[in-house]
């Protein structure tokens, strides 16, 4: 933010520059009032897949991929279901209902680590499968798409699965590579 | 795919009251009870997006961005991508409501369905906040050695954007 002001002293678009802090300020709570009402819709029916069973249901089919993820954590561990709930949550698009699972399962995975302060890497499978997990829904950028009054809004939910999956794929081969390549001595 | 993109909310939803009839909750309660939650949300990111649109506005005016883009343009030409949503590509692995400012920004000077539009839409929705995400997960348990995690994550950060990139041009071409 500095650095901008800094940068328009210098090239002399300072009139240019009030204008812009002041039409920005002004968007903002109306961009977050034209949100709002898609934010609602799509929290509250989380809500009620979450308590149907439905994330549940969704974590049991992914159960045998997890599994196979994770080589290192004993079988019946109770880091799975965290990490299963977890990758569910994420899955629907609810991070706020996948970030306490994915705290149990951090707490869970450092339970079985030798030492407290250096990663192991399953803790880093894990969190390398959240940053670049897939969404079935981008709810809210398809809400933003939506209050912008376009043609289509949902048009970009095809793509953005297949980009986030060949994201996600890459991720995967890629710790498992540095992970081989860490641990070869 | 076109279909696919076309029936995924209404289909979603009836799944989800069905599920919800299903197990014989009280879907109404429920539904109040989460958009709550939902419009705590809003109110908690707004400061976020007030101070991101600012800021953005001030990079943006200043001229830093186009010095900035300069740099990067040899790269936004090889795969077309418009040099609008550089500072998303720069901003999503550092800050989820940064980088949501900066989508919101784009949808709405240069058009939902413009090439900027569709590219930061599927770059918005395609990864998450990666060093958010470590911070807050490793922190969480005490871990200060984060080995390979960032680069990892950052690298893969990268390979989304890219492919979204070039199946946007695939797509909406």
């Amino acid at each position: 933010m500095a650095a901008g002001i800094i940068f328009a002293a210098i090239s002399g678009e300072v009139d240019a520059l009030n204008n812009a802090i002041f039409a920005a300020a002004e968007d903002a709570p109306m961009l977050i009032i034209e949100l709002c009402g898609m934010i609602c819709l799509w929290t509250g029916l989380m809500k009620i897949a979450e308590r149907s069973g439905l994330v549940n249901l969704i974590g049991k089919a992914l159960s045998p991929i997890i599994r196979r993820l994770f080589p290192d954590i004993p079988k019946g561990h109770p880091a799975f279901s965290a990490i299963i709930m977890n990758v569910a949550a994420n899955f629907l698009g609810i991070g706020n209902a996948a970030t306490p699972f994915g705290l149990k399962a951090m707490e869970q995975l450092q339970s079985l680590n030798p030492d407290k302060s250096r990663a192991t890497p399953s803790m880093i499978t894990f969190l390398v499968l959240n940053t670049s997990c897939i969404t079935l829904m981008p709810t809210l950028v398809i809400s933003m798409r939506v209050s912008a009054e376009s043609a289509s809004p949902a048009a970009i939910v095809g793509p953005t699965i297949i980009a986030s999956t060949i994201g996600l794929c890459f991720a995967l081969i890629f710790d498992r590579l540095m992970r081989a390549f860490y641990y070869r001595r | 795919m076109e279909a696919i993109s076309l029936y995924a909310t209404p289909v979603l939803i009836i799944i989800i009251l069905v599920s919800g009839v299903i197990a014989k909750l009280p879907l109404y309660e429920l539904f109040v009870e989460g958009a709550m939650e939902g419009l705590e949300m809003c109110v908690k990111i707004l400061p976020y997006v007030l101070g991101m649109l600012v800021a953005i506005a001030i990079f943006r005016s200043s001229g830093a961005l186009e010095a900035l883009s300069v740099i990067l343009m040899p790269i936004c030409k090889l795969f077309n991508i418009p040099t609008e949503v550089l500072p998303l590509a720069l901003m999503r692995p550092l800050s989820g409501s940064g980088a949501l400012g900066i989508t919101a920004d784009i949808i709405a000077t240069e058009g939902p369905d413009s090439h900027a539009g569709l590219l930061a839409s599927i770059m918005q929705g395609s990864t998450d906040t990666t060093m958010y995400i470590l911070a807050v997960y490793f922190g969480a348990v005490g871990i200060k050695k984060y080995l390979y995690a960032p680069t990892v994550g950052l690298t893969a950060d990268m390979v989304s954007f890219i492919s979204a990139a070039i199946i946007c041009n695939i797509f909406f071409a």
